[in-house]
C-alpha cells in the first residue's frame, strides 16, 4: 500500500487489494498454503507458548496517567512543570499548543495569531517524532475512559444484548471541514465547546462542570450503540495529529513472514481498517509499515502470538 | 475471520457486520449483494444523522451566547467579547496564575463559552495583586492584551484616558498598571441601600465570617493578600469601596452639604474606575449598593 493510498484509508477510502504483489511475498503466500499442515502446528506452538501481557497497554495508561496528572498537580500543588490544559500549555516555560485548537482559534479569529506559531511548531515536531495519533492513545483523557467503556461494549456485544452500529468513516473527515467552516463562519471555535478532550483536561485540572455530562452521554452512546463512535467517526483531533503521523518515522510495523492471519489484532484495534494488511493474502511486502491513522496504542503487538507486529523506526535498523 | 469480509467492502470494524452471517457472499459475482447494498445504504444514513446530530448539538452552543442571558465580566485586558470567545483557546493559564484566585472557566450551560475565563467579582474581584496582570501575561493566545491588534474592535468608552494608578505601587518608579482599556465599570445601583448614602458607618467582617474572598492589604502584606474576614474594619462613615479600591483617582466620596448644614455622602464613581471588582466586593450590604457593569463603557 503506497503512502498515497494510506492517506486515503484514513480519509475514509475503503482500503483496496493491493495490486501488485512482490515476488518475495507472494513467495510467503505460497509456502504458508502449501504448508498447511505444519502452519497449523505452527500456529499451535505459538499459542501454547504465547505470553499474554499488556506490556504495551500498561506502558501507555501508566504514560497518559501521568502526563494528565501533571497538568493537575502543577496546578494544584503549584509545581508549575506543566501549566495549562490539553489545548494549550507551557511546559516548563516552554510553549505548546494543540494544533486543532490553534487552527480552530485561527479560524473564528479570523487572524493569524503569532503567538500560537511557537506553541504549534514545538507541538508539531514532537507529535511527527511520537507518531501523530499516539497523541490520542498516549495523552488523550478521553481515549482512556472510552477503553474502559468500550470493555463494557464488547462484553454486552458478546451477551447480545446491544449490537454495534458502524457510521463511514469518511464521517470525521466531513466533520473536520464542518467544523473549520463553522469556526470560520459562525467567530466561534464550536468544536471546542463539545470536544470531550478539552472538556476532560479542564475538568481534571479545574474540577468538575456540568460539561462532563455530555462527556457521559458520549460514552453511554458508545457502550450501547457504536463502538468508540467519537474517536473513530467524529473527533477532528485525530485527524489532525494523524496527517501529522503520516510523515512520522515511528510506526507499527507488520511483517508478514510472522503472521498466522487470525486476526486477533483487528478484534483489539481501535481503527481496524489500518490492519487490512493483516488479512491472508493481503500483504505486498513482506515489511508494511501500517497507516498514519494507527493510534501506535500497542494493544495489537500486545496481542499478537507470534510478534508479527512490531514498534518501528523509520531508517533506525539501517543506522544501527 | 479473514473469509469473511467481502471483497467489495473489507470489513472497517473488527466486529462482524450483522448481516455477515447471511449468505451474501456465496457464489454472488455481482458488484454487491443486495443485504450488503441494503446495509451500507443504513450505514450511509446514520453517518448522515450523526453528523447532521453532532452539528446540531455542537450549534446549540450559540443559544446562551445569542441570547446574552448574563454579561460576564472578563479578565482584565480581554478583547471585546465577540473576539474573546473566537480567540481564547479555553486552556485556563490565566486562572492558574492569578494569585487571588478571581479567575473561573465558564461551563457548557455558557454554549460557546465553555472553558472561557470569567470573574465572579462579588465572590472574588480582581485586586490586582499581582501588579503586572499576570493573566494578560500567560495569555497564549493574545485573548487578553495590553496591546491591541488594529484590526480588532474597540468601543468608545472602553480605553482608559490614561494609564491606571496603582496605588499599591504608588511608591515605585512606575506606578501605573499596563491596562489601556476598562473591564466594566462601577456603578452604585442600589443607592437606597448604601451605607453612605443613609449616613452610616460599618463594623466588623465587610462580608462576614463565611466569605472566603481575600483582598491585597499593602499596609498588612503587599504580596500576600489576605482573607477578608480577617481584617475587620471600623468605619463611622462607611466608604469600604472608596478605601479598598486599588485604582487611584477611580472613586470618590462625593459630599453635599445641605441648606440646614447636614452632609449628605455618596460615592462617586470616577472615569478611571477599570471595573475591577473590588468594591462590589467589598460592598457590605447585601445585595451590594455598588455592582460593576461588566463591559460598559464611562459613559461621562
Amino acid at each position: 500500500m503506497s503512502a498515497s493510498e494510506r492517506l486515503r484509508v484514513m480519509f475514509g477510502a475503503a482500503p483496496q487489494k493491493p495490486e501488485r504483489i512482490t515476488p518475495a511475498a507472494q513467495q510467503v503466500h505460497q509456502l504458508k498454503r502449501m504448508t498447511k499442515a505444519d502452519f497449523a502446528a505452527l500456529k499451535q506452538h505459538a499459542h501454547d507458548h504465547q505470553l499474554v501481557n499488556h506490556k504495551w497497554r500498561n506502558r501507555r495508561w501508566a504514560v497518559l496517567i501521568l502526563v494528565n496528572l501533571l497538568f493537575t498537580f502543577s496546578f494544584w500543588l503549584d509545581i508549575q512543570m506543566l501549566e495549562g490544559s490539553l489545548t494549550a500549555s507551557r511546559f516548563v516555560g516552554f510553549h505548546l499548543i494543540d494544533l486543532n485548537s490553534a487552527l480552530q482559534v485561527m479560524l473564528a479569529h479570523r487572524h493569524v495569531i503569532v503567538n500560537l506559531f511557537i506553541g504549534t511548531a514545538t507541538v508539531f515536531v514532537l507529535w511527527v517524532a511520537l507518531g501523530g495519533r499516539s497523541f490520542c492513545s498516549w495523552v488523550c483523557p478521553y481515549h482512556l475512559v472510552a477503553e474502559w467503556f468500550e470493555w463494557l461494549h464488547v462484553k454486552l456485544v458478546a451477551k447480545k444484548l446491544v449490537s454495534d452500529h458502524e457510521f463511514h468513516r469518511g464521517a470525521r473527515s466531513i466533520f473536520w471541514f464542518a467544523f473549520a467552516l463553522l469556526a470560520l463562519l459562525s467567530g466561534y471555535t464550536v468544536f471546542e465547546t463539545i470536544s470531550p478532550t478539552g472538556i476532560l483536561s479542564r475538568a481534571l485540572i479545574y474540577g468538575p462542570s456540568l460539561a462532563l455530562g455530555w462527556v457521559l452521554l458520549l460514552l453511554v452512546f458508545e457502550v450501547l450503540y457504536s463502538r468508540r463512535a467519537w474517536c473513530r467517526y467524529v473527533c477532528p483531533i485525530g485527524l489532525t495529529y494523524g496527517m501529522v503521523g503520516a510523515i512520522s518515522p515511528l510506526r507499527v510495523e507488520y511483517r508478514l513472514e510472522h503472521c498466522f492471519h487470525e486476526g486477533d489484532c483487528r478484534k483489539v484495534c481501535l481503527v481496524p481498517h489500518v490492519l487490512d494488511v493483516v488479512i491472508k493474502g493481503r500483504a505486498a511486502e513482506l515489511k508494511t509499515p501500517i497507516g498514519p491513522d494507527c493510534t501506535r496504542c500497542g494493544l495489537c503487538v500486545d496481542v499478537c502470538p507470534s510478534g508479527a507486529l512490531v514498534f518501528d523506526v523509520k531508517g533506525l535498523n539501517r543506522l544501527l | 475471520m479473514s473469509g469473511k469480509t467481502g471483497d467489495e467492502r473489507p470489513a472497517a470494524n473488527s466486529q462482524p457486520p450483522p448481516e455477515a452471517g447471511l449468505p451474501a457472499a456465496t457464489g454472488s459475482r455481482r458488484p454487491q449483494a443486495p443485504v450488503r447494498r441494503l446495509s451500507s445504504r443504513r450505514r450511509f444514513l446514520r453517518s448522515a444523522f450523526l453528523i447532521g446530530g453532532v452539528l446540531g448539538l455542537a450549534m446549540l452552543g450559540y443559544v446562551p451566547v445569542a441570547g446574552a442571558h448574563r454579561t460576564r465580566l472578563r479578565p482584565p485586558g480581554a478583547l471585546e467579547e465577540s473576539d474573546f470567545l473566537a480567540s481564547c483557546i479555553k486552556c485556563g493559564q490565566c486562572v492558574q496564575v492569578c494569585p487571588v484566585a478571581a479567575i473561573r472557566l465558564d461551563d457548557i450551560d455558557s454554549g460557546f463559552g465553555v472553558g472561557v475565563p470569567w470573574i465572579d467579582a462579588r465572590a472574588q474581584a480582581c485586586d490586582f495583586s499581582c501588579d503586572a496582570v499576570q493573566c494578560v501575561l500567560a495569555c497564549p493566545t493574545g485573548s487578553l492584551t495590553y496591546r491591541k491588534p488594529a484590526a480588532v474592535l474597540t468601543r468608545p468608552g472602553m480605553p482608559l484616558a490614561r494609564a491606571p494608578l496603582l496605588k499599591a505601587k504608588a511608591k515605585d518608579p512606575e506606578p501605573t498598571l499596563n491596562l489601556p482599556e476598562r473591564m466594566g465599570i462601577a456603578r452604585l445601583s442600589r443607592p437606597d441601600s448604601c451605607l453612605a448614602v443613609q449616613g452610616k458607618g460599618f463594623r466588623g467582617q465587610a462580608r462576614g465570617a463565611d466569605f472566603r474572598g481575600r483582598l491585597r492589604y499593602v499596609e498588612r502584606d503587599r504580596w500576600r493578600p489576605v482573607a477578608v474576614r480577617d481584617h475587620p474594619y471600623e468605619r463611622d462613615l462607611c466608604n469600604l469601596c472608596v478605601s479598598e479600591c486599588p485604582i487611584g483617582e477611580a472613586i470618590t466620596m462625593q459630599v453635599t452639604v445641605a441648606a440646614d448644614g447636614s452632609r449628605q455622602y455618596r460615592p462617586q464613581v470616577l472615569e478611571q474606575c477599570v471595573g475591577c471588582g473590588v468594591c462590589e466586593m467589598i460592598c457590605p450590604v447585601d445585595p451590594a449598593a455598588i455592582v460593576i457593569a461588566a463591559r460598559q463603557p464611562w459613559e461621562g
